[in-house]
């Protein structure tokens, strides 16, 4: 995929596929330590060890249309291009973990891109499918709940044109802040070699 | 600070539109197109995008969806429209240039745009 986001997309529709209600989404970029990490934890109907195990096998998927599940392995070697690795845990009814882990400034890292649109697709779900969103990049932060936006919201889907600007320019504003992380100075760069 | 002026929008927007509700929910026209991984490499979710920007910009109520891989992956992105009593149409290898297009003659004009079909199914059953 172009975007790093598209991979998270399509791993949160994979947790919408097992029935899960409520996503946790975390990015933590760490400059000095030169690591990105992408962790989505849901409470879906999980996999059973000797699937979790198969999962990263192209060959290996649960839907009936074709026999072929590029999901995952795509994203596994999109991590191991980038001296990363991906882990799949789950048990049967207890949800599933993906963790995704890159160098972040190895070359062939793809950028995060667009989360507000990613985040939007997800949320669109019928039934409703609830994101909690954190990215931390060194010490700055972002945080976007969408169970706290449906709380505040009460009967008013977030379907409703207005919500859904309101969502992606939050999340947009959100990440753009992220992205004014001070640029590192070279005495902190030479100190993170040691 | 930014976390009180959100929630503070929130709320204006929930005044704002809670009117409206029971008026809106009535649409029969769905829109749904594929995000599977197939639909998300092909550009899916610029489709989707594409999608509910003309729909605003047109005020159609339209409910949009999203489903998972249906098998035809070399004809992603594909979006379908469904309408009560109306042909199921299934439309392939769309772009989100081809969206204006697409809500216009099928949405607005009633007809279907017959070079991007794939797929169709009557109301009775299968053609």
């Amino acid at each position: 995929m172009l975007e790093l986001s598209l991979h998270i997309l399509d791993v949160l529709e994979n947790a919408v596929e097992a029935g899960a209600k409520r996503i946790e989404l975390n990015i933590i970029e760490d400059r000095v330590q030169d690591t990105m990490r992408i962790e989505a934890k849901d409470n879906g109907r999980g996999m059973s060890r000797e699937l979790c195990e198969r999962v990263l096998d192209p060959f290996v998927t649960t839907r009936t249309t074709r026999r072929v599940g590029l999901g995952l392995p795509l994203l596994a070697a999109a991590a191991r291009r980038c001296e990363g690795d991906l882990s799949v845990e789950s048990e049967p009814g207890r949800g599933a973990r993906v963790e995704a882990t890159f160098r972040r400034s190895h070359l062939d890292r793809a950028p995060l891109g667009d989360m507000a649109s990613t985040l939007l697709a997800v949320l669109l779900a019928d039934p409703p499918v609830d994101v909690a969103y954190t990215h931390q990049v060194d010490g700055r932060r972002f945080e976007f709940d969408s169970a706290q936006v449906r709380a505040e919201l009460g009967e008013v889907p977030l379907s409703q044109a207005p919500v859904r600007k309101w969502i992606e320019r939050t999340v947009r504003e959100g990440e753009e802040s992220l992205r004014q992380t001070r640029p590192m100075e070279r005495t902190e760069k030479r100190e993170a070699e040691f | 600070m930014a976390k009180i002026k959100s929630i503070e929008e929130l709320k204006k927007l929930r005044e704002d539109l809670e009117r409206g509700i029971t008026a809106r929910s009535q649409t029969s026209t769905r829109i749904i197109i594929g995000m599977g991984t197939c639909g998300i490499a092909a550009g899916a979710r610029e489709v989707l995008q594409a999608v509910m920007k003309e729909l605003d910009a047109r005020k159609i109520e339209a409910n949009v969806e999203t489903t998972s891989c249906i098998g035809m992956c070399a004809q992603e992105p594909l979006v379908d429209i469904v309408q009560a009593g109306k042909t199921r149409v299934t439309y392939g290898n769309i772009k989100p240039a081809m969206v204006p297009r697409l809500i216009e003659e099928h949405l607005v004009g009633g007809r279907l745009v017959q070079d991007w079909v794939i797929a169709r199914l009557e109301p009775e059953g299968i053609r």
